[in-house]
């Protein structure tokens, strides 16, 4: 019988950090201690000064498949996430045809287990077309096995149809997750609304354009009970209304971005597309808002809002180029470096809640014997240095950077399909 | 300077340089043979990728002056109507042999983008409302012309600020060479979150009009944004049109500066236009010899601006 110990790392477990020996056999934690180095076909890992948690999990990935395979697809994807230490991610439904019934739900799955590196969930729209003028198959796409709704991309604007989407998903148990960007606000613009955009002259965004869906989404909340989750938060005011609405007890949550935790609208200067995403960086205020709201909890989850695009698409001018920019690769030491969390709620932001919020059962539990062997080994104090990338494009403002912290192994299901030196499946 | 691209980059030294060779320049257009033998073999690609009659006249004017070959390019007559990328376009034009392009292009950013594709220097013909460094020169010359200094002139500039690159490229270059600086407009149509900028805002023109030396105005561009900024163009020209009774209210030394293309009747009547206070037409002819000067200093002339 096959066996992987990883030997005298910091052990996440759900009674708190442990320095211990973690014991993996076919697919399950078996044994979490000082565990004996017996029997031959053992494969020891020194973990020494090093985290071992739950599998990470990407609750905002675009895989492109179906529809734009010519920038990242199911197979690539798993790899880029594998490296950057998932176990899991959840696809957005914003593919082509877009994810708005059952059969594109169970094809998205089905391509991830074929690929096998790593559990894909799929989420599915909140409108029929993602076209935001009436609901979406709701009932088969739950049956598919869909529990995280949203039109990313786009935001549910009409508010009326947006309750009734959350009185039908409140009684199934699912959670909206809204791309809050009110449309008016936004018209035509490309950028942060502050300072740096005045100076280019650039159609901007203020933040206003989200907190304004934001403080209207919470309204529904209220009216209905639905589940909901604000998806790349930007600004400083929403991590208020956001924090507001949980002491009040709502069922709201949030996710920030990497690339939100590290840069700002200063960084877009020189309009480099590689900076352009939706929502845009904003100021540094926001930045440090953001970082704050993420340690203290009020921002739930990291979500990288992984966004692939070709080259010949972003090698234009600003304002041409698509939202997006990739980064499940290097998420987790960003947010080391740039946030600093203590491991517990690391883990906690990067797995075991983004688990909760999709509802992903078999993953971001603490490790524990019997629980399933989807384990990353994180080093707080290693480096990731950003040359290259696994993904089909390389549409990321990290190049040429350095982030303290670096995965070291991912383990899905008990098979290792990371190490540092290099993927192994 | 490798590129000019912007007027925030340059300083009062650099400025003051362009400047004097435009001087010079203005000498060699009043000579009965206008030109020079300075920039022969040279050629200049112009390339506007957004329409233009007055900016692209004048550089082919310049280029011509200094005995470069010129190469014209309009967007509606390009392979990018075809679906040529803007980098494959531009890289296409330098094969073809160039040593300078000129580039206009709606979007902001995008002469910055060509610099790093090509390896000939770019000038900034406009890019989005962003920047249109040579219309800050031919503008400075125009006034320094006029008052010998802009060292505390006061300068009101009316109108759609926010969306304008002439205003952003004037306000830099303005304020650089030492004038005073007020923006007057709409607050639909000021500039958001100008706090680092070098200059007072108001949209009471009528308050501000009686202490300026130079009043520039801009063109109400209606073609900009598509969204409604003002409710009307009758009311614009009530509160922020120079009108012939405004004109009367200015100092009697006070002059008037607009970019063209002018719009009579709504951000400038008839009668302030023809007045020879009016600089419109100096402006014109100076944009040439600005024009010349950037040229002459980019492709020919001493290595540092």
């Amino acid at each position: 019988m096959s066996r992987t110990i990883f030997r005298n790392g910091t052990v996440l477990t759900a009674e708190g950090p442990v320095n211990a020996d973690v014991e993996v056999a076919e697919g399950a934690v078996v044994a979490i201690g000082a565990v004996a180095s017996v029997g031959d076909d053992v494969r020891e890992l020194d973990c020494d000064g090093l985290w071992v948690g739950p599998g990470f999990v990407d609750i905002h990935t675009h895989l492109r498949e179906p529809g734009h395979e010519y920038k990242e697809d199911t197979e690539s994807a798993s790899r880029v996430a594998a490296a950057g230490g998932y176990t899991s991610i959840v696809a957005m439904p914003n593919t082509d045809p877009v994810i708005d019934s059952g059969h594109l739900v169970r094809y998205t799955i089905e391509r991830g287990r074929e690929v096998g590196l790593l559990e894909v969930a799929s989420a599915g729209c909140v409108t029929a077309g993602r076209a935001g003028e009436k609901l979406a198959h709701l009932d088969d796409l739950w049956a598919a096995g869909v529990r995280m709704f949203t039109d990313d991309g786009d935001v549910v604007a009409d508010a009326g149809l947006l309750r009734r989407a959350m009185e039908y998903l409140a009684q199934l148990g699912g959670v909206v997750a809204q791309h809050a960007i009110d449309p008016g606000l936004a018209r035509g613009g490309h950028m942060h609304e502050g300072p740096v955009a005045s100076g280019l002259g650039m159609y901007a965004i203020p933040s206003a354009a989200e907190t304004v869906v934001v403080a209207r989404d919470i309204e529904l909340v209220r009216l209905t009970g639905c589940n909901y989750h604000v998806q790349h938060i930007s600004a400083a005011p929403t991590v208020e209304l956001v924090a507001a609405a949980k002491q009040e007890g709502l069922p709201v949550t949030a996710e920030v971005t990497p690339h939100h935790l590290a840069f700002t609208d200063g960084d877009v200067g020189a309009t480099d597309p590689a900076f352009k995403m939706m929502p845009p960086l904003r100021s540094e205020a926001d930045r440090t808002a953001l970082v704050a709201g993420l340690k203290s909890g009020v921002i739930d989850v990291v979500a990288t809002d992984h966004a692939p695009h070709a080259d010949h698409e972003k090698d234009v001018p600003f304002e041409h180029a698509p939202n997006g920019v990739i980064g499940l690769e290097w998420a987790a030491a960003v947010v080391n470096d740039r946030v600093g969390l203590d491991p517990v709620r690391f883990f906690e932001a990067m797995s075991v809640k983004p688990a909760a919020i999709a509802r992903i059962a078999g993953q971001g539990h603490w490790l524990a014997a019997g629980a399933p062997a989807n384990v990353t080994v994180f080093d707080p104090n290693g480096i990731t240095e950003v040359q290259h990338s696994r993904s089909k494009s390389r549409n990321a403002p990290y190049f040429g950077r350095q982030y303290a912290g670096a995965v070291t192994y991912t383990m899905y299901a008990g098979a290792m399909t990371y190490e540092e030196s290099g993927v192994l499946v | 300077m490798n590129h000019l691209l912007t007027t925030q980059d340059l300083d009062r030294d650099q400025l003051t340089m362009l400047l004097d060779t435009a001087d010079g320049m203005v000498s060699l257009l009043e000579r009965d043979i206008a030109k020079a033998p300075t920039l022969r073999g040279k050629t200049v690609a112009t390339m506007f990728f957004e329409p233009s009659t007055r900016t692209k006249l004048s550089f082919d004017k310049a280029a011509k002056a200094l005995s470069a070959d010129v190469m014209s390019f309009t967007a509606s007559s390009s392979s990018l109507s075809k679906g040529e990328s803007l980098k494959d376009t531009v890289l296409t034009v330098q094969a073809l042999g160039v040593d300078l392009m000129v580039v206009r292009h709606g979007a902001t950013g995008a002469p910055w983008r060509v610099a790093e594709w090509v390896d000939v220097p770019v000038v900034n013909a406009g890019d989005g409302a962003h920047q249109h460094p040579t219309q800050a020169l031919l503008d400075s010359l125009t006034l320094r012309q006029h008052f010998g200094t802009l060292d505390g002139v006061k300068i009101g500039i009316v109108g759609d600020i926010r969306h304008s690159r002439v205003a952003r490229s004037n306000v830099f270059a303005f304020a650089t060479l030492g004038a005073d600086i007020t923006l007057i407009a709409p607050p639909t149509l000021l500039p958001v979150a100008n706090s680092e900028w070098p200059v007072r805002t108001t949209s009471e023109l009528d308050d501000a009009l009686t202490g300026l030396d130079a009043v520039y105005l801009l063109r109400v561009q209606s073609e900009r944004g598509g969204a409604s900024v003002f409710p009307s163009l009758g009311e614009y020209r009530a509160r922020f049109g120079l009108t012939a009774e405004r004109f009367k209210r200015l100092k009697p030394d006070a002059v008037v500066l607009h970019p063209g293309p002018m719009i009579r009747g709504v951000e400038i009547d008839a009668v302030v236009a023809d007045d020879p206070r009016a600089l419109v037409l100096d402006q014109v002819t100076n944009g040439v010899a600005a024009r010349m000067a950037v040229l002459y200093h980019l492709l020919g002339g001493e290595a540092d601006v």
